[in-house]
């Protein structure tokens, strides 16, 4: 079967090799190789070493985008999870109206960052109207208020898969718990959330990985504004590209750097959670 | 076993509230599409009445600068065309990758797997640039930067179902005498169909709403993706057009929710999936 199959290669995988060739493959090589080149287009790279990499130290914005994405980062992962898991505990006790719930939750998930952001700016403006400020006033209401709008957006999506996680449970495992004596909230501690696990590795690592790669939502939100204090990393990189002209080769090393950091993060958060896993 | 819950009601009543607070700044976005646009900013909780009502007006104000209707068309045909070489061309990728053992296909499952991690930003600018040489940035051609990058994911998510398919069924259908091809579409494609929709799914949810991936590639002078006209209106110099923002927000959500409460169902049944062998 194998060498027939074999045969066939040209119909089978031809057409997602060469859009994936195009669509990853060739921008991403070229894109590390830019990186170590001075260059206006992809074509004209003049090969200059560490430059870009060294021209970032000298950049405060980077740096500051760094600190503001890491916090954006941890305070959205952890306000996203604890919220998502609560709404899934309380709505898988079988009360009136879950299924309506679920819904509402889970709709702001469907709409793009883009709409999204503005939908948010006009509620966040008009409240912070009241005390005479704007979102772009300073980077603190920016921060947080991309902190609501992700919670909002996410807690959802969130809530779905642990919600799936706990009916994944046995109904006995519970119950002989319960019978041995355990209080609920030791019934939570030590059976609910080892057995959810697998589902906190998933949440943690969508959360972590979409704080880190934010950009429509900043975008639209504040536009990093006030001068740049509310950029998240994605938009940093994205303003070096576009709104600086000669700096596209510093902005292509600000991105493989912005690479390596989420790869590290994705490999070490996976480690870290798989190995809290147990076996059902 | 039946659950039994202490003071159930008062659980229902307080998500009630929530829900409703929930759905508070959509709602806020909806009553606002109906002021005159001085008003806007100034006022936005108050409920538009009198002097401040404008009727439809935003609407067609936003239709207008934006070009919305043709951009809610582009959109669906990327969206479409996308999804659909994905499912196709990904599926079929996958079953080569699980059923031909060589050192090719395992690096090449590990390049998709590779593939997911790496942040659109590495490879923004050269993407854009090698889709201008090709001459991608059209409609149709964009189509193929999806496929690209979408192949990652799905390429992965097939080829870990097509593992768990027993060998027996295919190799009946072969010494029967059908051709890879008609094995791949008479027997493969049907037993996949569940992995099928959740990839349609999580990736129709992406294209969709991408906004820089489009706005980068496609020359959007002429095309434009919903995302794009939204993002458009802000652009440029002096304020925002406050009133056709609204209008063209609600426009933009409301296909959404009416897809959404259409196909629930099978949305939340893809993420979960999707959640789980991601």
């Amino acid at each position: 079967m194998e060498k027939a199959i074999k045969k066939h290669f040209p119909i089978f995988v031809l057409p997602t090799l060469i859009a994936f060739t195009i669509g990853f493959i060739v921008p991403f090589l070229l894109g590390i190789y830019l990186s170590f080149c001075k260059f206006t287009t992809v074509t004209d790279g003049k090969f200059v070493g560490l430059k870009n990499y060294m021209k970032i130290l000298d950049d405060p914005t980077f740096l500051h985008a760094m600190w503001y994405t890491a916090l954006f980062t941890i305070v959205s992962v952890l306000l996203i999870n604890v919220l998502a898991f609560a709404v899934a505990i309380l709505l898988t006790k079988g009360i009136k109206g879950t299924n309506i719930f679920r819904t509402v939750f889970f709709m702001p998930n469907l709409i793009g960052g883009i709409v999204l952001g503005y939908v948010w700016q006009l509620l966040l403006n008009g409240i912070l109207a009241k005390v005479e400020r704007t979102l772009t006033y300073s980077s603190v209401y920016g921060f947080w208020g991309l902190v609501i709008l992700m919670c909002w957006q996410q807690v959802g999506y969130m809530m779905i898969i642990y919600i799936s996680g706990i009916q994944n449970i046995p109904g006995e495992l519970i119950e002989a718990a319960k019978i041995d004596g355990a209080s609920s909230r030791q019934v939570l501690k030590s059976v609910i959330i080892p057995m959810v696990m697998p589902s906190i590795t998933i949440c943690t690592f969508l959360t972590l990985t979409n704080g880190f790669k934010l950009f429509d939502q900043n975008l639209a939100l504040t536009n990093g504004a006030p001068s740049k204090m509310s950029e998240l990393l994605a938009l940093n990189i994205y303003n070096t590209f576009y709104g600086r002209p000669g700096y596209e080769g510093v902005g292509q090393a600000k991105a493989v750097i912005f690479f390596i950091i989420v790869g590290v993060i994705a490999v070490i958060q996976n480690k870290l959670t798989r190995s809290k896993e147990v076996q059902q | 076993m039946k659950k039994k819950t202490k003071h159930g009601w008062l659980l229902t009543v307080f998500f009630s509230i929530l829900s409703v607070l929930y759905l508070y700044p959509i709602l806020l976005v909806f009553i606002n599409s109906f002021k005159k646009k001085a008003y806007i900013s100034k006022f936005p909780f108050k409920i538009p009445t009198d002097n401040m009502f404008v009727g439809l007006e935003n609407y067609i104000r936003g239709i207008e600068k934006t070009g919305l209707i043709s951009a809610f068309g582009w959109s669906l045909f990327i969206t479409i065309g996308s999804v659909a070489a994905i499912i196709l061309c990904c599926s079929m990728c996958a079953w080569y990758i699980s059923r031909v053992h060589t050192k090719f296909t395992s690096f090449l499952y590990l390049l998709c797997l590779f593939a997911m991690i790496v942040p659109f930003q590495m490879e923004m600018y050269t993407l854009s640039k090698v889709a201008n040489m090709l001459h991608l940035g059209n409609p149709w051609g964009i189509i193929i930067i999806y496929l690209g990058f979408g192949a990652g994911l799905s390429v992965f998510m097939f080829t870990g179902f097509m593992k768990s398919i027993p060998l027996e069924i295919e190799e009946a259908a072969m010494i029967d005498g059908c051709t890879p091809l008609q094995t791949y579409f008479k027997i493969v494609m049907p037993i996949t169909k569940p992995t099928c929709v959740t990839v349609t799914i999580l990736q129709a949810m992406w294209v969709w709403n991408d906004y820089l991936l489009p706005s980068l590639v496609l020359d959007t002078r002429k095309y434009k993706t919903i995302p794009i006209a939204v993002q458009y209106l802000k652009g440029g110099y002096g304020s925002v057009d406050m009133g056709a923002m609204m209008g063209t927000l609600v426009l933009a959500i409301v296909p959404i929710i009416i897809f959404y409460l259409a196909c629930q169902k099978y949305i939340i049944e893809g993420v979960v999936a999707g959640a789980v062998k991601g």
